[in-house]
């Protein structure tokens, strides 16, 4: 999520290969940048993108994973946008892993998917297109000039003979890469920009499609793990007979992580772990608890911290202002709950391992694969399936690692399956935050400071001593406001945290919108037209506001016991406002309408677009409305879904997402929907109520 | 161990397993038909749903002896090819995201759509809460719901 990504190199030389069928394939080869395992035999037959077979079929090499957020479509239109093929001739497959494709960090975050692709993957349909002309040109004895690229095949202008791509893939794979390609303005695309349908769903509506929890090979077993219930503890002593005693269990084993269970079937594997006696020590945090943790981060925000941002003379600023507003935010720690639990399929053989796994960033699934067995990188393989569901917890983690020490332990292939009580209680968490916030307003009600210290665990390491995601969108405001400063503190709190879908935008944009309206009701000025006076200086975010707003109808009347509220944010590269529209019904907050407005630069696919704002808006709306990971004696204390709830048909709001067209770069879209659903709820509660929410989920006795 | 028999998409199965193991379990790894998904094992999500004598049944707690001689029908036995008016109505609006729900959220909506020619939301609402999508594309399973209404009644509500 917020790893930066390496920006593939735009004069990177292109390579090709016959391939053993027959026809083209052309790849991007970075010197001196090959893993040499999946590449050793030298004839740069893994590092394509795009081949085309002698029966005019067009495979697209897919190196983002599929988490759902639509890659293989979006990648694939890419492509077939610059080759002029036949759309229903495309096909695709998933990568293997190489330092081509972006191994070590080869996979799929922060919303990158498209931005490090834009370049490359055009290229590389422009140059396949481009060596097919040339061999069309060679066949018909005339210039390129003559020739014309076009649903799949070279045409000649003069004569108007045709020659299909299937016929000519063979001999073009023989000629030069062309050294440069013109790629189309966006005034000739075709393709990109056009709503276009998912590769994906037919297999996955009719069981097609494989999930890492889906693999079956021949001989595998199926493994649960007993870990311990806290982080960081360790395993005592343990007692197997019971747990071998019952029906289907093959073999109990002790790994670096805990003992695992391995048996016929999932469910002898999970009862078998129900049987195990196990003493664990519970380490240094076995007093944890979410009180204390609270307790931990209300002290620190206390107290001068790192200094992230100074912009100007807050305290000076404050020391004059008409008005100090003064408040604290908080928002809890989260699980990513994917609907598919984690998992990795792992045969470890000698001097070999091959895992099969959905994982969000494979080239680390391949690491983490490769140390767990002892292995040299090249006798790793890494077969990528479909993801069921990523939201930013499909990085790193110990899955690859356990389930290739469980199958070293007992030689043979395992698929070791995390149950749902496993996945919440184990999860690497979106951390907890605790915001102090105070600004200065002057006699008008205009802001003259903004400045704040947050408290919250890192996601990636400091930095001079600042972790930028746990300051986004706070210290970095896109507000107008001349004096800023913003301080950081890392609490010493020993709870994994990870990536949660748009990282600590997830819980900033909330703290800093909410504040907003809090300032803006101090002189009972509209959100709307306060924020637009603020934003005179962010076009792109001024227009999505102003769109949202219109769409949404603000300041036309609503029906009684109706309430709207706003919020923006800019995260990504795009630019996103929503309106929510609200009512309070029975202690609870009833989400009936959201208005979306997008700038995400040059759009690739619309429908993924749409798609892609409607998850993210429902990912944010269950944090906000539901989601809270707590602890006790260093457990955490959510199970399963009746525990941590999320959000279901009946409670869907009507979604209507507004597109601003733009040919600026494209933006990140995976996680932009997330950030503005919570403060645009609960400014509309505020609205409501006239007391504002500073802290998450929203809970019954908010809404008095 | 125990010899269970029941049909499976419309064929005779017979399994030799623990009586009380799950039918999800028996499905996904004793039969290898892994269109039928774990998600919680508790009957909270919705994923592992198929139809037992018609009926939209959470597989991860019913116990494969309770359904000898019944006859159970899995997203694999929906349609021979993706035909079925529900799978028509999810490709037409593109519903899946990650799709890793999507098995359960078709054969709930599959009974529904059977059993209600013409379901408002609020029928939808009630028949499809307790089947968790965490992509979010509940938007457009309930238009494909509608959809796919529409599709069964063209084909004359077969």
């Amino acid at each position: 999520m917020g790893i930066p990504f390496e920006k593939v190199d735009r004069r990177s030389f292109l390579k090709t290969g016959a391939l053993a069928a027959g026809g083209l394939l052309i790849g991007f080869n970075f010197p001196g940048r090959h893993l040499s395992a999946q590449t050793g035999n030298g004839n740069g037959r893994f590092n394509a993108f795009v081949s085309v077979g002698t029966d005019d079929l067009v495979t697209v090499i897919i190196h983002k994973p599929e988490n759902g957020q639509g890659t293989i479509t979006s990648l694939s239109m890419l492509v077939a946008e610059e080759l002029e093929c036949d759309w229903s001739n495309i096909r695709w497959e998933f990568a293997p892993i190489d330092r081509v494709y972006g191994f070590p960090l080869q996979g799929t975050f922060g919303s990158t998917g498209i931005r490090s692709s834009w370049q490359p993957l055009r290229e590389a349909g422009a140059t396949a297109r481009e060596m097919l002309v040339q061999a069309a040109a060679d066949r018909w004895g005339v210039g390129t000039a003559e020739c014309r690229a076009e649903n799949g095949a070279v045409v000649n202008t003069v004569s108007n003979a045709q020659l299909r791509y299937g016929q000519l893939a063979e001999a073009a794979s023989q000629l030069p890469v062309p050294p440069d390609v013109a790629l189309k303005p966006a005034s000739e695309f075709k393709l990109i920009g056009t709503p276009t349908r998912r590769l994906d769903t037919m297999a996955k509506i009719t069981a097609q499609a494989t999930y890492g929890i889906d693999v079956r090979t021949p001989g595998m077993l199926f493994g649960v793990v007993a870990r311990c219930p806290v982080n960081g503890g360790s395993l005592r002593s343990f007692d197997a007979a019971n747990a071998r005693a019952v029906p289907g269990v093959r073999d109990v084993v002790e790994i670096p992580f805990g003992v695992a269970v391995v048996a016929e079937n999932t469910w002898a594997a999970l009862q078998g772990r129900e049987a195990l006696e196990i003493a664990w020590d519970e380490g240094p945090n076995a007093n944890l608890s979410s009180a204390g943790i609270r307790n931990t981060l209300a002290s620190l925000a206390e107290q001068p911290g790192a200094v992230a941002r100074n912009e100007g003379d807050s305290a000076g600023a404050l020391a004059v202002a008409a008005t100090r507003v003064e408040a604290v935010y908080e928002a809890p720690y989260l699980a990513h709950a994917t609907m598919e639990p984690p998992n990795t399929t792992a045969d470890v053989r000698a001097g070999s391992c091959e895992i099969w796994s959905g994982s969000q960033i494979p080239g680390l699934a391949h690491s983490s694969a490769a140390a767990a067995a002892g292995l040299e990188p090249e006798q790793v393989t890494v077969h990528t399936m479909y993801i069921g569901g990523g939201f930013g917890s499909r990085g790193g983690g110990n899955v690859y690692a356990e389930s290739v020490e469980v199958s070293k332990a007992v030689g043979a292939p395992v698929n070791l399956v995390y149950s749902r009580e496993d996945d919440l209680q184990h999860d690497r968490f979106r951390p907890a935050s605790y915001a102090r916030l105070e600004a200065g307003l002057d006699a008008d009600g205009w802001p003259t400071a903004w400045t704040g210290r947050v408290a919250c665990q890192s996601w990636m390491g400091l930095r001079n001593g600042i972790d930028r995601e746990a300051v986004a969108g706070l210290a970095d405001v896109h507000y107008s406001i001349p004096n800023v400063h913003f301080e950081y503190h890392p609490p010493e709190i020993d709870i994994p945290t990870n990536f949660w879908r748009s990282v600590g935008h997830s819980q900033n944009t909330y703290f800093a919108e909410a504040f907003v309206d809090e300032l803006a009701a101090v002189t009972g000025k509209d959100p709307v037209e306060f924020r637009r006076r603020l934003l005179a200086g962010e076009p792109r975010l001024l227009n999505v506001l102003n769109v949202a707003a219109e769409e949404s109808g603000w300041g036309d009347p609503l029906p009684a016991g109706r309430y709207r509220g706003v919020a923006v944010t800019n995260c990504f590269g795009s630019y996103n406002a929503q309106v929510a529209e609200i009512s309070i019904e029975n202690d609870r907050v009833r989400v009936h309408r959201v208005v979306c407005a997008i700038d995400c630069g040059q759009v690739v696919n619309p429908d993924g677009v749409v798609q892609q704002m409607q998850s993210g808006i429902v990912y944010g709306l269950s944090a906000a409305l539901k989601g809270e990971i707590t602890l006790d004696r260093g457990r955490v204390q959510q199970t399963n879904f009746h525990q941590y709830d999320v959000l279901r048909m009946d409670e869907m709001p009507v979604v209507d997402v507004h597109i601003v067209p733009s040919n600026e770069s494209p933006g990140g879209i995976g996680e932009v929907g997330t950030p503005a659903i919570a403060p645009a709820v609960v400014n509309a509660v505020f609205s409501a109520t006239g007391k504002p929410i500073r802290k998450l989920p929203i809970r019954p006795e908010d809404l008095a | 161990m125990a010899a269970i028999t029941f049909t499976l998409n419309g064929q005779p199965q017979t399994v030799d397993v623990v009586p009380e193991m799950p039918l999800l379990w028996v499905l996904r790894d004793t039969l290898g038909m892994t269109g039928t998904k774990f998600g919680c094992g508790m009957s909270l999500c919705g994923a592992c749903t198929v139809h037992i004598d018609g009926v939209p049944t959470r597989t991860c707690m019913t116990s494969v002896s309770s359904i000898a001689e019944k006859e159970v029908m899995t997203i694999e036995g929906l349609s021979s090819d993706g035909n079925h008016p529900v799978q028509q109505a999810w490709m037409e609006v593109d519903v899946p995201q990650c799709g890793y729900c999507q098995s359960g959220q078709i054969m709930t909506a599959a009974a529904l759509v059977r059993d209600n020619p013409s379901p408002t939301d609020n029928d939808i609402d009630r028949a499809m809460r307790n089947n968790i999508c965490r992509c979010g594309t509940y938007q457009s399973i309930r238009a494909a719901i509608h959809r796919a209404s529409e599709i069964h009644a063209a084909n004359g509500g077969a």
